[in-house]
C-alpha cells in the first residue's frame, strides 16, 4: 500500500513581482513502512516538501495522498495525529519557556490522552534521554538533547508517518547511531512509514532502499541506494553528491566550483 | 591532505593564538553547581584544530568561554585563557567587544536562533562590516552581496531582502558564515558549521576557510560530528568527554585513537558502502569520568 502519494506538488512563494517556484511539480510515492530517502541542494526544496505533507503550508497546488486518501490543504486534528515532523531547527522547534515535560504533555492534553506521566517516561527511555532533563527548559540542554526533545515529542501521539527534517545532524555519531536505532526499532515494531531528510548520505544508505534527489525545486531522480552508490545514477549531480560525500578533497571542490559555474548555478548533464 | 601534524604542532608551539589552561566551566542550577568543564588545556595556532565529543561534552561551552560569551550563570575560571597577549578573563567589556567579531568570530551552532528575526539578513550581514568598517550603506550593501555569492548563495539579491524565518537551514548556515567572512578574523570558532549544507556546498565552503588558514594565518577552532570531515579537513583532534578533554591526535592518525570512548565514536559511524543491521552504541564506562 502507499502510504504517502505527492503529484504534481507546487509551491510559490513571494509577492506577485517578485515571486519564486520553490517546487515546481514534485512527485514521487512512499510505500508504508518504508523509509525514503530525500536529499539535495540546500535550499532545493525539502524541508518545503515536509512542511506541505504536514499541513503547515497551504497555498500548494497538485495532489498529496496519505493512505489513497487524499488530503486538502487545510489541517485536521486526525491528520495532525497521523503525521508528524520532526524539524530541521532544534532551537527554533522547542518553546523556550516550557520545560521537557510541558512540551511534551501539550499534544497529549491537545488530543485528550490520559496517562501522562507514565508516556512521557516511556518517550523519554525510548529516545535515550534521562528522566531528570525533564524538568529542563531548552537552553539548559544541550544540542542534541534538544533534538532528542523533538523527536519525543513527535512520537509521544504515536502516528503512523513521521516525516524526518535532518533528525540526526545535530547530534555526535554515538548518539546518532542510538537515535537512526531507536527509530529502526519503533518502525519494525509498529511498521511506521518515515520520510527522511538528510544530507550525511551514509545515513540514508543505513536507514533507505530508495532516495530522491533535488536540485532547486526539482526532483531530478528517485533512485535506489544501491545503484547510487554503485555509480549508476542518471544524473550528474546524484553522482557528484555521492562522490563529495567521502572526505575532503580540495581539487573535488574545485570540480564542483566549475561544475557549477558552466551550468549557471545548477550541476547539469547525464 | 593539507599540513602535516608536525608542521601544525610547530605553529601551535610558536604562536599560540589562543591558549587555554585548566579551564573550568560550571553553571548555577537552581539546586548547586553544575561542572560543565571540568579542567581543560590546549592551546590553537594557525591551523585547524577539531574539537570533537559526545553531545553535552561541552563543545560549545569551551567555543563560548574564548569568546566570553557565556551566560550570567555560568561561572568560567582558568589558570590562564588569552587570545595573542590579552586576558580573555580580565579583558573589560570594551575590549571585549573590540575583538569578538574583528579579531575572535564565532560561528554558532543554531544560525536562525543567532540571527535578529526583525531585520533582513542582507541587512546583518552589511551591519556586521560597518561595525569595523567606515564606509557608506551603499558600500556595505555591495560587500554583502559578494561575499553572499562567496558563499554560494543563489540569486543573492532576492536572499538580502529576506527575514531569517525565510531562509532554509543551509542558507541560515551560509548566512553566518558570510558575516564571518566579512569581518575577517583571526581566530575563528566554527560551531558545527556546515552540518546543515548539502556535501557539494559544504566542500565549496570548506575550501574557502581552508584558503583563509592557509593564506592569512587564520586559527580555526572546528567544532564538528563529522569524523570523516575532521579527518580529512583538519590538522589535530581534541576528542572530550563529559567536560575533560581525553585525548588529542593529529588528524591523520584519527583511525589509531586509544581511548574507548575515542573508539566508540568511530564505530559507531554508519558506512556509505557497507550496510549494517544496528549500529553499534558506545557502552559508557564510569572510570572515563576520572581524569585522564
Ligand atoms: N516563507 C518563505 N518566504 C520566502 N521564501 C521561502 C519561504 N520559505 C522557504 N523559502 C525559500 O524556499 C527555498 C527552499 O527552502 P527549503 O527550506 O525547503 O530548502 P531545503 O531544501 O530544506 O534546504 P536546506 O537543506 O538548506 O535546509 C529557499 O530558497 C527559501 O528561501
Ligand atoms: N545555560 C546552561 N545552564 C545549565 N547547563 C548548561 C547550560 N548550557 C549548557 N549546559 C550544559 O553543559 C553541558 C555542555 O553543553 P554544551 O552545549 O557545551 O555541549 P556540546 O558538547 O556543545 O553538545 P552538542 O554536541 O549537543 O551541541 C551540557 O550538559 C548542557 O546541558
Ligand atoms: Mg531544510
Ligand atoms: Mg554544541
Amino acid at each position: 500500500m502507499t502510504a504517502i502519494s505527492v503529484k504534481n506538488l507546487s509551491i510559490v512563494f513571494g509577492e506577485e513581482d517578485n515571486e519564486t517556484k520553490v517546487l515546481d511539480a514534485v512527485s514521487f510515492d512512499v510505500e508504508k513502512g518504508e523509509v525514503f530517502g530525500l536529499v539535495g541542494e540546500s535550499g532545493s526544496g525539502k524541508s518545503t516538501v515536509l512542511r506541505c505533507i504536514a499541513g503547515l503550508y497551504t497555498h500548494w497546488t497538485g495532489e498529496i495522498r496519505i493512505d489513497g486518501q487524499p488530503v486538502g490543504a487545510q489541517l485536521t486534528k486526525e491528520r495532525c495525529r497521523k503525521i508528524q515532523m520532526v524539524f530541521q531547527d532544534p532551537y527554533g522547534s522547542l518553546h523556550p519557556k516550557h520545560t521537557v515535560q510541558t512540551t511534551l504533555a501539550a499534544p497529549l492534553r491537545i488530543h485528550g490522552i490520559g496517562d501522562i506521566d507514565r508516556r512521557i517516561t516511556e518517550v523519554l527511555r525510548d529516545v535515550g534521554l534521562a528522566p531528570h532533563l525533564r524538568f529542563r527548559y531548552p537552553h539548559q540542554l544541550s544540542g542534541g538533547q534538544r533534538q532528542r526533545v523533538a523527536i519525543a515529542r513527535a512520537l509521544i501521539l504515536r502516528p503512523s508517518i513521521l516525516l524526518l527534517d535532518e533528525p540526526t545532524s545535530a547530534l555526535d555519531v554515538s548518539v546518532q547511531a542510538e537515535v537512526l536505532n531507536v527509530l529502526s526499532d519503533i518502525r519494525d515494531r509498529e511498521g511506521l512509514t518515515y520520510l527522511l531528510v538528510s544530507h550525511d548520505l551514509a545515513v540514508i544508505g543505513h536507514m533507505c532502499r530508495r532516495l530522491a534527489v533535488m536540485q532547486q525545486g526539482l526532483i531530478e531522480e528517485v533512485v535506489d541506494y544501491a545503484d547510487l552508490s554503485g555509480g549508476r545514477a542518471q544524473q550528474a549531480y546524484s553522482r557528484m553528491l555521492f562522490d563529495a560525500s567521502h572526505h575532503y578533497d580540495r581539487s573535488m571542490a574545485n570540480d564542483i566550483t566549475a561544475a557549477r559555474q558552466a551550468g549557471g548555478g545548477t550541476i547539469h548533464g547525464a | 591532505m593539507s599540513s602535516t601534524p608536525r608542521a601544525s604542532d610547530a605553529a601551535a608551539v610558536q604562536a599560540p593564538l589562543i591558549e587555554a589552561r585548566d579551564l573550568r566551566v560550571a553553571f548555577q542550577m537552581q539546586r548547586g553547581v553544575f561542572q560543565a568543564i571540568r579542567g581543560v588545556s590546549f592551546s590553537l595556532g594557525r591551523e585547524k584544530l577539531a574539537i570533537v565529543g559526545e553531545s553535552g561534552s561541552g563543545k560549545s561551552t569551551v567555543g563560548r568561554a574564548i569568546m566570553r560569551l557565556n551566560p550570567p550563570s555560568a561561572i568560567v575560571t582558568a589558570e590562564r585563557l588569552t587570545f595573542k597577549d590579552v586576558d580573555l578573563l580580565s579583558a573589560s567589556k570594551k575590549e571585549l567587544r573590540r575583538l569578538r567579531g574583528r579579531h575572535i568570530s564565532m560561528i554558532m551552532q543554531d544560525p536562525k536562533y543567532s540571527l535578529n528575526p526583525v531585520a533582513t539578513v542582507g541587512e546583518q550581514i552589511a551591519e556586521a562590516y560597518r561595525t569595523h568598517h567606515k564606509v557608506s550603506s551603499r558600500e556595505a550593501r555591495e560587500r554583502a552581496l559578494t561575499m553572499l555569492e562567496a558563499v554560494q548563495i543563489r540569486s543573492p539579491k532576492r536572499v538580502y531582502d529576506l527575514y531569517p524565518h525565510q531562509v532554509s537551514g543551509g542558507m541560515g548556515q551560509r548566512i553566518m558564515i558570510a558575516m564571518m567572512l566579512i569581518s575577517d578574523p583571526e581566530v575563528l570558532i566554527a560551531d558545527e558549521p556546515t552540518s546543515a549544507l548539502d556535501v557539494t556546498v559544504r566542500l565549496q565552503i570548506l575550501a574557502i576557510l581552508d584558503d583563509m588558514v592557509k593564506e592569512r594565518g587564520l586559527g580555526m577552532i572546528f567544532i564538528s560530528h563529522d569524523l570523516n570531515l575532521v579527518r580529512s579537513f583538519c590538522d589535530r583532534v581534541i576528542i572530550m568527554y563529559a567536560g575533560r578533554i581525553v585525548e588529542t591526535v593529529a588528524a591523520a592518525d584519527l583511525d589509531n585513537v586509544q581511548h574507548p570512548y575515542s573508539r566508540g565514536l568511530l564505530n559507531s559511524l554508519p558506512r556509505l558502502d557497507q550496510k549494517r543491521d544496528r549500529l553499534p552504541v558506545i557502552q559508557r564506562d564510569d572510570s572515563w569520568l576520572e581524569a585522564v
